[in-house]
Parts: structure tokens; sequence; C-alpha cells
């Protein structure tokens, strides 16, 4: 443990310690193990996490690339200013789609009895379940132009497999479990009495959507969309199948660090990795800071 | 019924003293848990610390058990360093506030514990094992609950539970922590008087940790009343309700009626009242306390405090009177059969209280 | 979420809008979601039983079924062992730094898998910082099996921690502070109690992390190199067929991850039904 190091604190007065305190920085215990414990969870964590994260920070902001200004201008390069571009806004708007299937299926999964709803609910993992490069041949085959969607789409002229409105649909696949689930434990606690009550009071059921059940709702939305960004800003295998990865057109941000790596070009591998890393950090404190707040209102 | 083989032939003198706590200080942080807390239980002595919540009761019972450490001060049980030893050398047997049963063994499991954990060549052998958990389990009652987990069994019945696995292991110290906190109070009157004849029968010291005043006088052979990390007193039950060390005690104990008052001369005078101070009182302005229901009521003519009735409230036998003395509203207690007749709101009278404690002012 | 939970008030018919949602969510569902796990075994078996027989018992394919086993087989107990670690500190003891703790064990739930590659290249790398060194000392981390392991750590990381975490928080001290008064010692309350109370929480997040594992494609694909037989995992192996226009053994391929997928499925599922009060109150994705 790290606390061996640190000075002890002076010990004064009358009442004489029967034993020094063992340290500023865990609470004495009886449960034995901690220093075991500690030891490995900071060294693993150290290995695994913050040393290969310390390396990717120090590697984009390298002298030789004259720092932070080098990192800005691998990120303004046209063809990975179109990547982010591309992976940000489609995320975005996958995520927002994401919203009212979710609210859809948690409705209807927390709300209604009806046969087979067991397994539609089992069903809704999937995403999570299957793996990402089976997902990606899958979709791609779908909406191919001669697979069974991709063929329906092609009809009305809109092109879905190597283009953006297929790597929209990989995303929308994969975001969903992420809002049902953020949704459907807050529509289960919802109190009933409360509708029932709006309902006594004259509230029509537009109303009762709009000015009881959306506000309560409101916060895991917000969570459950943040989620589904952060997720589909980072995919790399459901996508990279259906995406067709044109240049400029068709490229998202994970498939360039993989290209950039492929050329040696570490340090711009490293400045996308670093933009990606800190813009869904980002994400997560947003979401950290809407539950903290929810959990604030939930007390007053 | 030897469930308890620790009372054998050699702990003749039951006034010797088996738990001395002296100068124990605990502190969480900044928070002062304990300050220099002493005390001492005979053997076979059933204690009980009284306190509100945070006034250090739980932490001084955790003291005992070896599940904290003081800062400073000593225990020590039959002579020995008690803190120098570790939590499972203690055998103290240790009922917690919310059971802590084992949730995933059955209640015969969880009894034969303590015993199972043993060392090979201390642990009995399987059967007996078996022996005592029947023992145990028709000790608390539950003889054919043996087989069901602690989620398919009331409250009393875990609390039951808790207390046979604390006594599978013979403990030298019974330790409860607010054992009844978490059931109603049918049921918890039913375990007190129980708990009591099981500790009878044990014969173990117990330290009994409660908030609720009325359990612990009705419990204990001597009450320890705690605040603020300090024990304020320690007596038998009658030593403390009769004589509250001080205020703070006096309203712990029972409802209190409070009024200002001036001892000068050995008189005791309260607005336009006035009596013998009893010996040793304090001198000067003073707080005189009395009990609700420790007054007698008299005709405006007699002696006491002019009280004029505002309320009248019965409850069954028992009668609330609130009156208005010297602009403050005062509740007493009156046994129906003992009310003059006649009172009734706006009935001017005269209360005597019958024993009054009088306190400096804080 | 567990299903358990999920029981609406009986009794309710179904009024119009309701079938109507229902039978839009079904429509969602199917389109979205079950439409490519019934393309997987479709294309898989387009050519015959006997052709897709063919292709998952190639020898590339069996390599690529080993070494998957073999890095998930390493993986998973390590992040168990890590998860079980932590969760003991942050739920049994109070220490300064525990939210910081709690927030870097998240970390990599936010990282795209590319990322998670991409930074043991950076280290390990013929570039990277240790890469001259690696070389030297003819140490191969990169495009070997080790980094596949360490891309799949990193990626898997919180999966069983994370299902501990709250539980064991929630659980508390008491327990194994009863044992202690009972005269166990800590190593036997950790077995005796502790572990007991988490196995359902903890089979569950080694179910989780194994999958993940088992499907990881983005991380081992950058640390891979794409040597067939040789450090081609299952989904790599994939995607290998899949450009060379190989789309039966493509599809026989992505079937058995398919089939890993849905077997998981149903294990968690089962584990919600049967042993929703042990796992951890909230699921989170």
């Amino acid at each position: 443990m790290t606390d061996q190091a640190l000075p002890r604190p002076v010990q004064s007065g009358a009442a004489v310690p029967r034993r020094p305190r063992r340290s500023p920085w865990v609470e004495h215990s009886i449960l034995p193990g901690f220093g075991l414990a500690m030891g490995f969870t900071l060294f693993y964590l150290g290995a695994i996490v913050i040393l290969p994260l310390t390396a990717l920070t120090a590697l984009a902001l390298r002298p030789w690339e004259l720092g932070l200004s080098g990192v800005i201008h691998a990120l303004t390069a046209p063809r990975v200013a179109a990547a982010l571009k591309l992976s940000f806004g489609l995320s975005a708007v996958a995520a927002l789609l994401n919203a009212p299937l979710g609210l859809l299926l948690a409705w209807t999964l927390s709300r209604y009895q009806f046969p087979g709803r067991r397994i539609l609910d089992a069903l809704v993992d999937l995403p999570f379940a299957l793996p990402t490069a089976v997902a990606g041949i899958a979709l791609t085959a779908i909406y191919a132009p001669n697979g069974p969607l991709g063929s329906l789409f092609a009809r009305v002229g809109i092109k879905s497999a190597y283009s953006p409105v297929g790597i929209f649909i990989a995303l929308v696949f994969i975001g969903l479990p992420f809002v049902v689930r953020s949704l459907q434990p807050v529509l289960q606690d919802l109190d009933r009495e409360v509708e029932e009550a709006a309902q006594t009071l004259g509230a029509n059921a537009v109303q009762r959507a709009v000015h009881v059940i959306l506000p309560a709702l409101a916060p895991s939305l917000i969570s459950g969309v943040s989620l589904a960004f952060a997720r589909a800003v980072g995919e790399y295998g459901s996508v990279v199948f259906i995406a067709g990865n044109l240049p400029m057109k068709t490229e998202i941000a994970p498939l360039l660090i993989v290209i950039k790596l492929e050329q040696y070009d570490y340090a711009g591998a490293a400045a996308v990795g670093l933009a990606m890393v800190a813009i869904s950090f980002g994400a997560l404190m947003a979401i950290n800071t809407v539950q903290l707040l929810l959990a604030q209102r939930g007390k007053a | 019924m030897p469930v308890n083989s620790l009372r054998t032939a050699d702990r003749e003198t039951p006034s010797r003293l088996s738990l001395e706590i002296s100068g124990v200080s605990k502190t969480f942080g900044r928070f002062p848990a304990l300050k220099n807390v002493s005390l001492q239980a005979k053997d076979k002595e059933f204690l009980a610390l009284l306190g509100p919540s945070g006034s250090g009761k739980t932490t001084l019972l955790r003291v005992l058990a070896g599940l904290e450490e003081p800062d400073s001060g000593e225990v020590r049980f039959d002579g020995e360093d008690f803190l120098s030893l570790p939590v499972r050398r203690r055998k103290v047997g240790m009922v917690f506030q919310h059971y802590a049963l084992f949730r995933h063994m059955t209640v015969a499991q969880n009894i034969a514990f303590g015993l199972s954990v043993r060392k090979r060549t201390e642990r009995p052998a399987r059967s007996e094992i078996g022996d005592r958990v029947q023992t145990l389990l028709s000790l608390v009652q539950l003889e054919d609950l043996g087989k069901r987990f602690p989620s398919q069994l009331s409250g009393g019945q875990r609390q039951r539970v808790a207390l046979a696995r604390a006594l599978a292991i013979e403990p030298r110290m019974l330790l409860l922590d607010e054992p009844f906190g978490a059931l109603d109070a049918q049921v918890r009157r039913e375990l007190r008087r129980w708990l009591r004849e099981v500790h009878d029968r044990a014969g173990v010291t117990t330290v009994f940790v409660t908030h609720d005043q009325e359990e612990a006088l009705d419990l204990a052979d001597r009450v320890g009343i705690m605040r603020d990390g300090e024990l304020k007193q320690l007596g038998t039950p009658n030593e403390v309700y009769e004589n509250p060390a001080d205020p703070f005690v006096y309203d712990f104990l029972g409802a209190a009626c409070r009024m200002p008052g001036v001892v000068a001369g050995g008189r005791l005078t309260v607005a336009d009242w006035e009596t013998v101070a009893e010996k040793g009182a304090p001198q000067g302005p003073v707080e005189v306390y009395f009990r609700p229901d420790e007054v007698a009521l008299a005709p405006p003519g007699g002696a006491g405090l002019a009280a004029e009735v505002k309320a009248v409230a019965a409850r069954g036998p028992d009668v609330r009177i609130e009156c208005l003395v010297e602009g403050q509203v005062l509740e007493l207690e009156a046994h129906g059969p003992t009310l003059p007749a006649g009172v009734a709101p706006g009935l001017a009278l005269r209360i005597k209280p019958l024993r009054p404690k009088i306190y400096t002012i804080a | 979420m567990t299903l358990a939970e999920t029981r609406p008030r009986p009794g309710a018919r179904l009024s119009l809008p309701a079938v109507m949602m229902v039978l839009a969510s079904v429509a969602v569902m199917a389109v979205l979601v079950v439409a490519p796990l019934v393309t997987v075994f479709h294309d898989a078996l387009s050519k015959g039983l006997g052709k897709y027989l063919d292709a998952i018992r190639g020898p590339d394919a069996l390599a690529a079924m080993r070494l998957t086993l073999l890095v998930s087989g390493i993986s998973v107990p390590l992040n168990a062992a890590f998860g079980v670690a932590a969760a003991w500190c942050i739920a049994k003891f109070e220490f300064r730094g525990k939210n910081l703790l709690l927030t870097l064990i998240d970390l990599p739930f936010s990282m795209s898998p590319v990322v998670s590659g991409l930074v043991w290249v950076l280290l390990f790398g013929a570039q990277g910082w240790f890469g001259t060194w690696l070389i030297d000392h003819d140490i191969k981390i990169i495009f070997a099996t080790t980094g596949l392991v360490l891309a799949t750590i990193l990626v898997t990381f919180p999966f069983v921690a994370r299902e501990l975490i709250p539980l064991m928080q929630d659980q508390g001290a008491d327990e194994e502070a009863a044992a202690l008064t009972l005269g166990a010692s800590g190593l036997t309350a950790f077995w005796k109690i502790t572990l007991p109370n988490i196995r359902w929480a903890l089979l569950y997040g080694v179910l989780l992390c194994n999958a993940r594992a088992m499907g990881e494609f983005g991380a081992v694909s950058v640390v891979s190199g794409h040597i067939r037989g040789l450090t081609t995992t299952l989904p790599l192996h994939v995607e290998v067929l899949y450009n060379d226009y190989d789309f039966v053994g493509a599809f026989a391929a992505a079937s058995l991850l398919a089939s890993l997928g849905l077997v998981t499925l149903l294990l968690k599922t089962g584990l919600e039904w049967r042993h929703a009060g042990e796992l951890a109150a909230n699921r989170r994705p």
C-alpha cells in the first residue's frame, strides 16, 4: 500500500493511544485483506488501464508533433475531420432515433402482458450478446443491394449498405438495448397511483404522458441515449462491414485509427484515439451529472 | 438444561467483577464517539446501555466485541486484557441489530457455524454439533425450523436464531445490539421476558444496548445511561429512575414536567409554592423536575402551584390533564379513580409535585 | 433490469392502442434485432449442411476456436479476480479516493474497442514506448497471443467488478463481522460467507465477461495482424473469410459465435429469473 510512506500524524495530549493509527488513508477495520486486495487492484488497474492511457496521451501530445497544436492539426486534416464528423453526427442521430424506439419497447414490455413478452424482453439484449463482427456481416447481408431489405430500399432509390444509411442502421442496432434497459426499471417503479391521481383530476392520456410520465422518465432517457451515443461513437465491428469505408464519405473514426496504425502513423492514430477517449469520457461525466441531479431531485 | 456449560462450580461468587472497562475513548474522524468511558459489570450480570442514537452505546458494544479498536483505554474480562485478543478469540456472543444471519445457510447451519469453524482438534464431532443445535433450537423455541433459510422466517424468529447462534459458542459474554429494534411492540414485549429467562438460564454476563428506556428498566440488573459518548449514570433501574443524575437522564427515563425555581435557606420556591428543599440541593436559581403522574391535585385554597385546567382527555382509566401554570402548559397524568371529581376545563386548582428533583440550571 | 420483476398488473385486457404498441414493438425487434440473427444461420446453411460442417472443421477454423478459448481462458479469470479484489476493497472498507477508483474502473466501458487495442500498440508496437526494447530481447506482444490477451482484458475489464460492487455494498460487512465473533478467521469468513453470498452475481459477471471476451473484434483486430492460424481469433476468422468472399465459411464461423451469444443470453436470463434477489439490485447493460 502507498500509505506506508506518508508521515504519521503527531500524537499529543494526555490520552495514550493503544496502537498508532494505521493509516490516514483507510479506516481501521477488523476485516483482513485490504492491503493485499488493494495492492492487486491498484497494480492491475495501473497496468491495464492507466499505463496504456498514459501512453496514449503522451504519444498524442509528443513534443515533436508540436503538442496540443499538433493534435489539433492532426484532427483538422480533411479526412480525419470528415471521419469524426461522420462518427459523431451519425451516432447522435442514431441515439436520438433510439429514444422513441426504446420508449416504445420499454413501455410495451413493462406495461402489457402478452404471449411471448419474456422472450421479447430477453431478445432486447441480443445486440449486446451478439459479437459485433457477427452483427456486422449479418446486417451487411440484409441491407446489401441484393439482400432482403437492401433490395427494398434500392427499389425506392435508397442505397442502404455501403452508405451512411447502413452505418446509421448498425448504430441504431447496437444502441437500442441501452435505452430500453435504462427506461425499464423507471417505468416499473413509476407509481401507477400518480397516473391514476392525474386521471381522477381530469387529465387525458396525452396530458398524463406529457405532464406525468415523461418528466419522470426524462433523466433515465437522457442517460440511456447518452450511453447509446457513447457506444455508437466507438463502435467498430458492426459498422465496418456495412460502411463501405470510402475516404471522406463512409469512413468512421475508429476505422481511421486502424488505417493510421497500418501506415505506422502512431501519433496520428493516438491523436484520433485521444480525441475519442476525451469525448466519450465527457459523455460519461455528463451521464453521471444527470444521474446526480436525478438523485438530488428525488431527495427534494 | 446444560445449554451452557460455562455455569460451573468454579464461578462461586456471583458478585465477582467480570467486565472492567476503564477510560475507553474512540474517535471516528473528528467525531468523538466515546469519551473516557469506565464501567464494571459483575459476573452473570445483565447490564443495559441506554441512550439516544449517536450516544456511543453501540460503539462501546463493538469495542467489547472487538469490532472496533478504541483509541485509548482498557478493557479487561475476568482479569484478562481483552483488547489484545482478536475478535475471534474473545468468545463473545454478539447479536447484531439486523441479526446478520448468514443468508445462504439454513437456521441449523447458522447455529452450527461457530462450532464448525473451530480447529479440528477443538471441534466437536458432527453428531455432537447436531445435538447442540437441536438443544439450542428448543431453547429458542424453533425446534421445527432448523431446515429453513433466514429469508423464510419472521423478524422475531430471526432474532431468536441470532441469539441461538451466539449462544452456541458458549460465550463468555453476551452482547446484544438493539436486539428488538426491528420488531413491533407486541413481539418486543414477549421476547423481552423470554430473553431475561434465557440469560438467567445461560448464566452469562450480558451487555444489552437499547434506546428504549422501558425495555432497559424492565430487563436489566443495572442500567448505564449514555449521551454524546459519555456514561452519564450507572445504577439499578430503581436508583436511576428515582435519582436521575442530571436533567438529561431525568428526561430520558420518562415524561418530565419542568419549572424554574429558587433554593434559599433550605426552602424551595416555585412560583407561589414553597416547600422544603431536599438535603444537598443546589442553592440559587434551579430547575425543578417532576413526573407528570407524581403530583397531588388540591382545591385552589391549598398548597401547590396555582393552575388552571385547559383540557382533559381520558384514555381508558388514564387521564391526561393539560394545565396552565405561570403561563406555561404542563401535561399531567392521573389515574381515573383517584382523580378528584369535577376536574374539567376552566377549573382552578393547585398542583403539588410529590417528589420534585432539583437541578442547577445548565 | 431483471425479468422476474417485469410483471405488469395482471388481468388487464389489452386495449386497441395496447395491441398496436405490442405489434409495433414486435415489428421493430423483428426487423432490427432478430433478422440479423436469422440471417447468420440462414446464410451459413445456404449451401447445405455438408459445406457448413466443412467450414467449421477446417484447420484455420479450429485454430481460431482454440485461440479464442485460450485468450478468454486467460482474460476472464484475471478480470474475475480483479473484480472480487476491487469489490472487496470498495464494499467492505472506507478509504480515501474511492470515487476516483470507481470512475477509473468504469473508464474502459466508455472507450472504443479500437482505442483499447491501439493503446497496446502504442506501448508494445514496433515504434511504441517499449518497442525497441522488446525487439532487442526478441519478445513479441503485438501480433501475438499476449497482445490479444491484453486487448481483451482491457475491453472486458469492468464486467465482473460492476456486478459485484453494488451487491457487496448492499450486503455490508455485518455477516463477516458475525462470523469473526463466532470464531472464524478472516479467510474462513471470506470463503464461507462472502463468496457464497456473491456466487450468482459472480457467475453472472463472468458470463457477460466471457461472452464479450470471446466475441471481441475491434480491439483484437488492432493487435492481431491477422496471421491465419496463429493470431486470428474466431471473430477475426469471420472477417478474414468474409473479406475473401467465402461467405459460407464466414457465416458458419459467425453462427458459432451467435450460438455462444444465444447460450449466454439464455443462461443470463435464467439467472435473472431464478436468482434475482442475489444479483445486484440495478441491472445495467
